[in-house]
């Protein structure tokens, strides 16, 4: 940070060098993470990752503000909100990573190999060999945020303002597509109870995990053959696919009980070992 | 070492967001992907504005943040609302822009 | 005196705009203001010619511009009226003639319900006829040229309910557009080479210009002639125009309008005169057309064509007077007007022998007539008097000076002209003595017509016997009021120009042959069909008969060759459109639309397809610009 000081320097300082490769290796595994993690919560971590080592990266760069405004309002605030939303769709459903569109895999590996290269190419191809740091234009206004936002208030007033607008667009614009507008009258308590009587369901639904081996919501009930009924699940869960399947266990338990009794009623070991192997399996 | 190098970080991040887009199909991943080639830019401009002794560059990232969060608003409620309709955050489900 | 010019023209056109507008409520007056206006337009022209009379040779030039017609740079049309020593001839003719079969119709008309129509389209035809002669430029004489193109079309078939009539006026009008295109063209080429199509300038310039752009011109013109004149190759249309009513054969396809190509020749006389090859096209023509119509008139038994092939041929010996150039101009318009007046008799002594036989055409049905036709019996017989040139008639002389013209041309030229000239001569006399015979001779070969009535011959009412009589008048003495003193030569004289030429024999030779091949002719023909009775039935006849009967295979010629082969060529045409050219377009949509369904399969509906496009573009994008940069 201390090198950005001195002007029209071709190299920095020691420190800084270590720092970029160490960081920048951990940004760039970050960055390969959030692409090849098969759970939206483990990329949203992983970007979070890679955003935080920007933020250091920006404050070695001598934008102290952007540094700080790179924790708070990107990490802070937009990957918060990224996990909020992967919460709310399915936090455990994961992406299979296999492709469906046929070729998309390959045109996708040579647009980004050719355009990284090229990329490259063009940046080595550019004569940057010296660079006048921001020491000058930080000490000018006294500060980095002081000149910031003397730029701001002066030279991109208008562009400010305009974003300022953007961001209540945006606002308004969040609250429309997510607020649903009823578009039916709402059901009387009379309606409703009319409805339920007349569909087959006349007691209440049954509740998640009766007979099985917990209560939690997402896991379906039994009925009394052992198979599962995704009636007990509520509909959210059964829309995402997040209903845990406990209809093995049972039996198996099942099983397992009966093979416990017959060893205490002195009965075949064979079939016993069997039975054992199976629990095993089971258990496994 | 140069500052040059931060360049070629972003690049590489850069190039790693836009495969991401191309590859993943959830659409909150691709939103990430999005995110990180802009981060990826906003590092290069820092770099520049370094480079130039000048801050107009760090006023552009800023902005660049300011735009990618009002993207993330709408962006975010599009994905809400979408999955409330299909039940799927899968961007090949919507492959309704054709014949 | 200028400002009657327009007068001239506004007379006729009121007329038919008044009667082709008016409708029904004008019937009973109908020919009445049809014909007053027409003989207006004569007593217009009669003032405006005893006003030219009063001044010298060099003024008599009138000129009037009534309005810029298209004022464009570079292009100036003018509607603008020249009134000369030639138009003047003109004017009096197509009037005086006019008007005479307007009242010949009045009577010839007299049961047809749509006469007022019928006289409105002949004062249309005055209009349009008048404005072709009075032109002062090529364009505005284009307007009129195609003015009577419509009116004879209109008047050949108006009788449309006969399908012969509709046919014919179709034929003559799309014959006459082939020589429209040569007009069209002629004019073109005049503004290209000349940059104006006023006659002035025109033939200011002609002088200056190269051989070979007067002789397109000059050939073009001749095309334009060739149709509006009845001329080979374009005769065909003449003989199937007689299925008009007999006063429009009299007055356009006699009198008139056929004659309107010698007009143009004679008035384009500056550019012939520069292009004698075009001057040769046109003396042959002439000469063709003229025994062609000759051998046509004698095959004929219908009275009605019969006389045509002697309109072709008569025209002929103008068109080929005309090619002679300043030797024959004069004598071609002498010819025409005297023409005028013969034939036009002619064909009002034809009208009146079949308004009195039912509307029998066939001369083999007539015979004996001249008991019961005394008047028409004397108007036609002098008329046929007139051109077969019984001596000091008007046929006499003005056939005597084309023949003379043809000797004079010189070298052999002048002696294969001047005998063909001789040969036509005998050959008019055969078939005219023919006619006469036939038709007012001999004994009665009447035969009721298809409804049974028994014909009863009888004089015609006085308002076609008196026409008739006028005519017959200028038959006798119109050539030798003409030809004494060279009075026609000194009028025109100053507007075509005259040369006498080398005359190879003395005029009274040639006169002295011409009597002889007339006396053979009309013995000829005296042997043939005076001395013995007339078959009712057309005898089989020679083979030239029998061509001649076809109209020498015109029609045949023209649908192997023109029928025929344009079917083959749009055959053809068809055939190459279908296969190569819709085989291209087609093949062009069908590759077209297989590429778009390849292409379609690009647009899958998956955003990230387009995403990878859209990668792809901006690597191809940034290659560009790296590779810009290392040029």
């Amino acid at each position: 940070m201390t090198a950005a000081l001195a002007a029209a320097a071709t190299t920095t300082s020691t420190g800084e060098a270590v720092q970029f490769w160490i960081l920048g290796t951990v940004a760039v595994v970050g960055a390969l993470s959030t692409v090849l993690m098969k759970k939206a919560v483990h990329s949203a971590l992983s970007l979070a990752g890679t955003m935080i080592v920007l933020a250091v990266f920006y404050l070695a760069n001598g934008a102290y503000f952007l540094g700080i405004v790179q924790v708070v309002v990107y990490t802070g605030a937009i990957m918060m909100l990224f996990l909020f939303v992967v919460m709310l769709v399915g936090v455990t459903a994961a992406d299979s990573l296999k492709e469906t569109l046929k070729g998309q895999r390959w045109l996708a590996a040579a647009c980004g190999l050719g355009f990284g290269i090229l990329l490259i190419a063009g940046i080595g191809q550019a004569s940057l060999q010296s660079f006048n740091g921001l020491g000058a234009a930080n000490a000018q206004h006294g500060g980095n945020v002081e000149g910031l936002a003397n730029l701001i208030f002066t030279k991109y007033v208008f562009a400010f303002e305009i974003t300022g607008a953007l961001l209540i667009t945006a606002t308004v614009g969040a609250m429309l597509l997510t607020h649903r507008e009823r578009t039916e009258r709402a059901k009387t308590q009379r309606e409703l109870s009319q409805e339920r009587v007349r569909s087959s369901h006349l007691p209440p639904l049954p509740a998640p995990g009766v007979y099985a081996r917990h209560n939690a919501v997402d896991i379906a009930g039994l009925l009394p053959d052992g198979t599962p009924s995704e009636l007990t699940v509520m509909r959210t869960l059964r829309q995402r696919g997040q209903i845990r399947d406990v209809s093995g266990d049972s039996l198996a338990e099942l099983k397992a009980l009966e093979q416990r009794s017959g060893e205490r009623l002195g009965r075949d070991r064979g079939p016993a070992r069997d039975h054992a192997e199976e629990e095993e399996e089971v258990a496994k | 070492m140069n500052p040059v190098n931060y360049l070629y970080l972003a690049a590489l991040l850069f190039t790693i967001g836009a495969s991401g887009v191309l590859i993943r199909r959830n659409a909150i991943v691709v939103f990430m992907c999005v995110e990180l080639m802009l981060n990826a830019c906003n590092l290069t401009l820092v770099a520049f504005s370094r480079m130039h002794g000048n801050l107009d560059g760090q006023i552009i990232a800023f902005f660049t943040m300011v735009v990618a969060a009002a993207e993330v608003v709408i962006g975010l409620a599009i994905i809400v609302s979408l999955f409330r309709s299909r039940h799927s955050a899968s961007v090949d489900d919507a492959s309704l822009m054709k014949l | 005196m200028e400002n009657l010019i327009a007068l001239l023209v506004a007379a006729p056109l009121l007329g038919a705009a008044v009667l082709l507008c008016g409708g029904r409520r004008l019937d009973r007056a109908g020919h009445w203001i049809g014909t007053v206006l027409a003989a207006a337009s004569f007593v217009v022209g009669a003032v405006l010619f005893t006003d030219m009379l009063g001044k010298g040779a060099e003024d008599r030039t009138l000129r009037q511009h009534l309005y810029s017609w298209i004022p464009v740079e570079g292009f100036q049309a003018d509607v603008a009226f020249q009134l000369d020593q030639l138009s003047m001839t003109f004017v009096l003719l197509i009037t005086g003639v006019g008007t005479l079969i307007h009242i010949y119709s009045i009577g010839y008309m007299e049961h047809d319900e749509r006469r007022r129509r019928f006289f409105g389209y002949l004062n249309l035809f005055l209009a349009a006829m008048l404005i072709l002669v009075i032109a002062d430029n090529y364009l505005l004489l284009y307007v009129g040229w195609e003015g009577v193109g419509l009116a004879s079309y209109l008047l050949i078939g108006f009788w449309q309910h006969k399908p012969s009539a509709a046919t014919a006026a179709k034929k003559a009008f799309l014959v006459n557009r082939v020589g429209d295109i040569g007009l069209s063209i002629a004019i073109m080429l005049m503004f290209t080479t000349f940059g104006t199509f006023a006659f002035g300038p025109v033939f200011e310039a002609t002088g200056d210009t190269s051989e070979g752009k007067l002789t397109a011109i000059g050939l073009m013109l001749l095309l334009a002639a060739c149709g509006k004149s009845a001329q080979v190759p374009l005769q065909s249309w003449l003989g199937d125009a007689m299925e008009g009513p007999t006063p429009v054969s009299a007055l356009i396809h006699a009198a008139t309008m056929v004659t309107a190509g010698v007009y143009l020749i004679v008035r384009s006389g500056a550019v012939f005169n520069g292009a004698p090859d075009a001057q040769l096209v046109v003396v042959v023509v002439g000469a063709v057309t003229l025994l062609f119509g000759a051998i046509v008139g004698c095959a004929k038994d219908d009275i009605k064509k019969a006389l045509a092939g002697s309109t072709m041929s008569q025209i002929g010996y103008m068109i080929l007077a005309a090619g002679l150039g300043p030797i024959g101009y004069v004598f071609a318009i002498m010819h025409l007007v005297t023409h005028g007046f013969f034939k036009a008799g002619l064909f009002l002594g034809a009208g009146s022998v079949m308004h009195g036989m039912n509307d029998e055409v066939d001369m083999r049905r007539y015979g004996g007539l001249r008991k019961f036709m005394p008047v028409t019996f004397v108007t036609f017989g002098l008329g046929y008097l007139a051109i077969i040139g019984f001596p000091g008639l008007s046929g006499f002389f003005s056939k005597d000076m084309i023949i003379e013209a043809a000797f004079a041309k010189g070298g052999t030229e002048g002696w294969i002209l001047g005998s063909v000239t001789l040969l036509g001569a005998a050959i008019t006399a055969f078939y005219m003595t023919r006619v006469m015979l036939m038709t007012f001779f001999g004994e009665k070969r009447w035969q009721p017509d298809a409804e049974g009535h028994e014909p009863h011959p009888h004089e015609s009412p006085k308002s076609m016997t008196i026409p008739m009589i006028v005519l017959a008048f200028g038959s006798v003495f119109a050539g030798g009021f003409f030809s004494l003193g060279d009075r026609f030569l000194h009028w025109l004289e100053p507007v075509t120009g005259h040369d006498h030429g080398h005359a190879p024999v003395s005029a009274a030779t040639v006169t002295a042959a011409t009597m002889v091949v007339l006396v053979i002719g009309v013995a000829i023909a005296w042997a043939m069909y005076g001395r013995r009775p007339v078959p009712a039935v057309a005898p089989r006849g020679s083979l030239l008969t029998r061509a001649a009967r076809r109209d020498l295979l015109q029609d045949d010629f023209n649908h192997v060759v023109l029928v025929r082969g344009g079917e083959h060529l749009t055959r053809s045409l068809v055939y190459v459109d279908h296969t190569l050219v819709d085989g291209v377009v087609n093949g062009t949509a069908a590759s077209m639309g297989g590429l778009s369904g390849r292409l379609r399969k690009l647009q899958n509906g998956y955003a990230r397809s387009y995403a990878v496009s859209m990668f792809g573009g901006a690597a191809v994008l940034i290659a560009a610009t790296l590779l810009m940069r290392a040029v």
